[in-house]
């Protein structure tokens, strides 16, 4: 067995000054941002009214209540459950095809390449962003108040707060299209119109389907818990199971929830890939 | 130059043009169906949704004097002509406003410990056993399926009122987020110096430190700080179902009509979000590079 020749550390700590000594700043980076981040999460823990003992008291009490979920039983509400879960599903899908439609419009507003003007993009853009940051909730409580409770103000509460993120999320497609396909049919004759419909139109439509389908599938989460403020669908169901304890039928409720999300999860992924593998051939 | 196109014989032409239409009728036949299909689907939906547009053109007049509502003071002058009686308890929800992010911050930081104890269970390349990541990816799914708002609600009745519901439904559901976007970046990762690790005799759990762990730390850093800008927006309605933070004022004041309230708690929420939005942008930026902003 041969022997490995020898490092001489010493000529290593000459040739590689800056690995063995590193200055102190550097050092002491990482252990102080560690240390930060605990101080501020102790400091966290202190003002939120963190104890032990709550914190057992409720983990038992988590314990007793997922025993009573087992087994889940819906009792005689199915025929309601399933109907709450059909309101749900449209809910999503018409809340995210609204917001589609109306986005469309506006985001070309928001687009470099058909707005070159800052003055008009940066004002519709911060109108997008603001949108964006008020959660689907608040938008649902504010519907709530104009048309009353029920499954239309979730709708039109999904319409809006996705009208936000499609207006950003198609204008950035417009902008990542490529200008040569455009260029190509101006140079061929084409009028305007033309670069839009044949240049423009079939790199951006794919993009934007699958972005439409994608929020569909997340909206269907986001459409279970709109109900919980008294937005229509299954949340509805859920909240008010959850408040009168009736702990199998939440379990059920939730399941469903599952099964129902997968299920769209599928669908939706399927899509998506039969319209990007078209793409991809045309 | 000029150059002369060439114009193929006609009969040549016709079954070229023959094959072309023929491929452009099959297009567009499957897009009329899809569309067909799809306006189907909408009008199922219409009236599950029990859509009724009468409803809509009656109050949506209302949609829009609500927002004239919410920037007009008590008395009658617009909100922003009187900056000091609009933000009147600004101090309560400041202090709110505080809390909601310390919730978020604790959820985060709870959920990613957690994720990262679990991904690399849940990844293919570095799992012990099949079953360990099946039973873990199965976990992380539906932590990540349920609502963090349902989880919210059990808690508040398990746990009592208050923040600490919040924070671990926050948690909980970060886990479920954070565990899968972590599993992809460790499968990702370089595999061969693992293998060098390995090959020096090392533990499984050596493995993953010196092997893995250097590889991923930076990604997993930059999708916490995506998360947390998440989980401010989420804190900010915990509050709705008695979680504690802002949400609690902001649902006060829009069922009871404190109209130039909620404007103002709604304008505290988006700067804040818009800050930390930006905040947490430039220190991904400045700590991992422009490649890893996700």
């Amino acid at each position: 067995m041969s022997q490995l020749p020898r490092l001489d550390t010493e000529q290593l700590r000459a040739k590689y000054p800056a690995v063995f000594d590193r200055p102190a700043s550097a050092r002491l980076a990482m252990p102080a941002t560690i240390v930060a981040a605990l101080a501020i999460f102790v400091f966290g823990l202190v003002d939120l009214d963190f104890s032990p003992s709550k914190l057992i008291s409720g983990i038992s009490q988590l314990g007793w209540i997922t025993m009573m979920m087992i087994p889940p039983n819906p009792g005689a509400s199915f025929p309601l459950y399933m109907h709450a879960l059909g309101e749900t599903l449209s809910i999503a899908v018409l809340g995210t095809t609204l917001a589609a439609v109306v986005a469309l419009p506006v985001s070309l507003l928001a687009t470099r390449n058909i707005i070159p003007s800052n003055f008009i993009r940066f004002p519709v853009r911060r109108f997008l962003d603001s949108i964006r940051g008020v959660d689907t909730l608040i938008w649902a409580l504010v519907w709530i108040n104009v048309v009353g409770l029920g499954p239309f103000a979730g709708v039109l509460a999904i319409a809006v707060s996705d009208f936000g993120a499609f207006g950003k999320l198609f204008s950035e497609a417009i902008e990542a299209a490529d200008r040569k396909q455009v260029e190509g049919i101006r140079a061929s004759g084409g009028s305007a119109l033309h670069e839009i419909r044949f240049g423009l139109l079939p790199q951006v439509l794919p993009v934007i389907a699958g972005q439409v389908l994608y929020f569909i599938e997340s909206n269907t989460r986001s459409a279970t818990i709109i109900g919980i403020v008294g937005a229509g669908g299954i949340g509805l169901q859920l909240a008010e199971q959850i408040r009168v304890l009736e702990w199998q039928k939440v379990s059920f409720l939730i399941l469903m929830i599952l099964i129902a999300v997968a299920a769209i999860d599928f669908i939706s992924s399927k899509l998506r890939f039969a319209i990007i593998g078209q793409r991809a051939v045309a | 130059m000029a150059t002369a196109v060439s114009i193929l014989p006609a009969q040549q032409l016709a079954v070229l043009e023959d094959a072309y239409r023929s491929a452009v009728a099959r297009k567009r036949l499957k897009a009329t169906l899809a569309t067909a299909v799809f306006c189907a689907v909408l009008v199922v939906a219409a009236f599950g949704a029990e859509v009724n547009l009468r409803t809509l053109f009656t109050y949506f007049g209302n949609f829009v004097s609500y927002f004239d509502r919410i920037f007009t003071l008590e008395s009658g002058a617009r909100v922003w002509t009187d900056p000091v009686e609009w933000f009147w308890g600004w101090q309560k929800w400041l202090r709110m406003l505080g809390e909601t992010i310390l919730i978020s911050y604790v959820g985060t930081l709870v959920g990613a410990v957690f994720a990262f104890a679990l991904n690399f269970f849940a990844a293919q390349n570095t799992s012990p056993a099949p079953w360990l990541r099946f039973t873990v990816r199965r976990l992380l799914e539906f932590a990540r399926t349920v609502p963090g708002i349902v989880f919210a609600l059990i808690f508040v009745i398990a746990f009592g009122l208050g923040p600490m519901a919040g924070v671990l439904a926050i948690a909980i559901h970060c886990t479920g987020a954070l565990g899968k976007l972590f599993a992809e970046i460790v499968e990702n990762a370089d595999m061969k110096p693992v293998e060098g690790i390995r090959s020096t005799g090392a533990s499984w759990l050596s493995c993953m430190r010196f092997a893995v762990l250097p590889q991923v730390s930076a990604g997993y850093a930059s999708y916490a700080l995506l998360r947390f800008e998440i989980n401010v927006r989420e804190a900010s309605v915990m509050g709705f179902v008695g979680a504690g933070g802002i949400g609690q004022e902001l649902v006060v004041a829009i069922r009871k009509f404190y109209y130039s309230d909620v404007s103002a708690i709604l304008v505290t929420i988006i700067i804040t979000v818009f800050i930390i939005d930006i905040s947490t942008g430039w220190l991904r930026g400045r700590l991992f590079g422009k490649e890893t902003r996700g």
